[in-house]
């Protein structure tokens, strides 16, 4: 007995052993490895570094064409007014603001009150099924969503709201707001869910109802991970281009009216990048400025979440 | 058989029998029975609980004793797929009875958890949390509750400096005890601790015991613990749980020094579980 025992022993130092020995083989795959997974990732950050240079190379281009000044105070946005081009941004941003504003009003209130229902009172069996209809529905294309609003809620709309014109920014912007619901639902539910499970039992233990424990237990404890749910549906309320091109129109105005046509940002680009705007003329490079200020908004949305949801982090 | 000197001022109690039920017993457990699904994890539990006292619970893993004393604040009703039968009378009435408010009765019996659970929140915030969901509002009284609640278990001097730093920054055994004054600053009548040191260091486990103690004299303590001399040490009575029933339920002097039942000389002398 005992000596079967001693034997088994050597022979699994003996398999260790031959292992090692053939290890020369793995100690190479060991060393090529990282260095793949290396190359990977500079190619993904080369390719972003790559993209911001080409924005802000046509944007001083077109920056020589038209003065920066022009460009964020011109309140007039004309660029295919061949007497008097006039290049000022502000009514397309008013125009991207003022639908991600209403997507933002519509989303917001709506994802975190299902995020609540499904971490907080949802049974196991409605949030297995629930959760995966929400991320079906973050997977509709835009341009669905696009003739959905137009088609769809711009008429009942009107109905509602008789001065509101075919193409406004209301329409858009409610469906965009549905749109961006379920990811503001998914993300916030996530992080209320990942709330120990044991703090909410604390709570209960004092007595706390179900409505106390999700406002002043669960929230602030996931309010870092809910701020970053709202910011990442917002920056996608901004940078949403088919549904604005589709139902927002293409006037832009600088105004903070709700029912009159509209131009985006996105949806320029888009104008533009149809149209017949020829290589080089100061209407090609303005979509570069036009994409780079877009890209400054995104980039602000994404540093005032992380400012934010530092500052209110509950650490546990 | 230990003979119970019984002091003149119970003779009463004694006398009086029905009194003394309505006086003494904070908890009366009749035929209580609970299933996890399939699973019958306590059996015909009959256990009554007296004011004033530890009782300690006591038994291997897996024998009910957490899911019972969960019960007693119906906290298990947390757990999906439970059922329950029979009755818990907590002073006097059934609060599996419908319309008995939850809130209402784990307001009154606190609760204690094996692992420290502090919120993520000051620790300040953390005391006051619990008078705050129940209405008290002016600060005065929040800070007075606070300091009060912190001195009662036994932590205020190592934090009154510190009252708005995370809660998450004291050591194991300063979180526990941090519960704890969390759980006084409501006032219960009754404080169910599911094995409170388990987790923690024999000094912070000391503490605590020592904290017990001083409790017992306002509050009534039922205390799950897997270890047998901590139960040896603070308890007054002690049941021994075993696969869901309630194996011996008695004074502790008498259960660790002449159990009755084989099963509880086996336990406590070590030799299963």
């Amino acid at each position: 007995m005992a000596i079967q025992e001693t034997s088994k022993h050597v022979s699994i130092k003996e398999l260790i052993e031959k292992k090692k020995q053939s290890k020369n083989k793995y100690i190479r795959s060991e060393k090529i490895v990282p260095f793949i997974l290396l190359l990977t990732a500079i190619i993904s950050v080369l390719t972003t570094i790559g993209i911001v240079a080409t924005l802000l190379a046509e944007t001083f281009t077109f920056f020589t064409h038209v003065s920066i000044t022009e460009f964020f105070t011109s309140q007039k946005w004309y660029p295919f007014s061949e007497t008097q081009g006039s290049f000022g941004i502000l009514p397309l941003i008013s125009g991207t603001l003022k639908v991600a504003l209403i997507a933002a009003i519509v989303a917001v209130p709506i994802g975190l009150a299902s995020a609540v229902f499904l971490s907080e009172y949802a049974s196991d069996r409605t949030r297995r099924i629930v959760k995966p209809i929400l991320e079906v529905l973050a997977g509709i294309p835009t341009i669905v969503y696009g003739f959905f609003a137009l088609t769809f809620v711009t008429p009942i709309l009107r109905d509602i709201i008789p001065a509101l014109e075919i193409f406004n920014a209301l329409s858009p912007g409610i469906v965009i707001g549905i749109m961006i619901t379920p990811m503001i639902a998914s993300l916030s539910e996530d992080a209320m869910s990942s709330v120990p499970k044991a703090m909410r039992e604390g709570a209960y233990a004092l007595g706390a109802t179900k409505l106390e424990v999700a406002m002043k237990i669960v929230i602030p404890a996931a309010i870092s991970g809910i701020i970053a749910s709202i910011v990442l549906a917002v920056s996608r309320a901004i940078g949403e281009t088919m549904i604005v091109a589709v139902a927002g129109g293409s006037t832009p105005n600088l105004s903070w009216d709700v029912t009159s046509s509209i131009q985006t940002m996105t949806a320029y680009i888009v104008q533009v990048s149809q149209g017949d705007a020829g290589y080089g003329t100061t209407i090609y490079y303005s979509i570069y400025a036009v994409g780079f200020t877009l890209f400054i908004f995104t980039l602000l949305m994404n540093l005032l979440a992380q400012f934010i949801s530092k500052r209110f982090r509950e650490e546990y | 058989m230990n003979t119970t000197i019984v002091k003149p001022e119970n003779l009463a109690a004694v006398n009086g029998m029905g009194n003394q039920d309505a006086k003494g017993i904070v908890y009366r457990t009749k035929e209580l029975n609970l299933w996890y699904g399939d699973n019958h994890a306590l059996k015909n539990i009959n256990l009554d609980i007296n004011e004033n006292e530890v009782t300690a619970i006591i038994g291997p893993s897996g024998c009910g004793k957490s899911t019972y004393i969960k019960t007693l604040n119906r906290m298990i009703e947390l757990v999906p797929d439970v059922k329950t039968s029979g009755e818990i009378e907590y002073r006097g009435r059934n609060i599996f009875q419908k319309g008995y408010g939850v809130e209402e009765l784990r307001t009154k019996v606190g609760m204690v958890f094996q692992k420290p659970n502090p919120f993520p929140k000051s620790i300040y915030e953390n005391v006051a949390y619990g008078p705050k969901i129940h209405g008290i509002k002016d600060k005065k009284i929040l800070n007075q509750i606070v300091e009060k609640s912190l001195k009662g278990a036994a932590i205020w001097d190592e934090v009154k400096d510190r009252l708005h730093e995370n809660a998450y920054g004291l050591s194991g055994g300063q979180q526990q005890r941090l519960c704890i004054a969390r759980c006084l600053a409501i006032e219960p009548d009754v404080i169910l601790m599911d094995e409170p040191t388990s987790a923690l260091d024999p000094i912070s486990t000391l503490k605590v015991e020592e904290l017990v103690q001083e409790l017992k004299k306002e509050y009534s303590i039922i205390i799950v613990t897997h270890n047998m001399q901590q139960a040896a040490r603070i308890s007054d009575k002690t049941a021994f749980f075993l696969n869901g029933e309630v194996i011996e339920y008695t004074e502790t002097d008498k259960i660790f020094s002449n159990p009755t039942d084989k099963r509880t000389e086996d336990y406590i002398t070590g030799r299963f579980g």
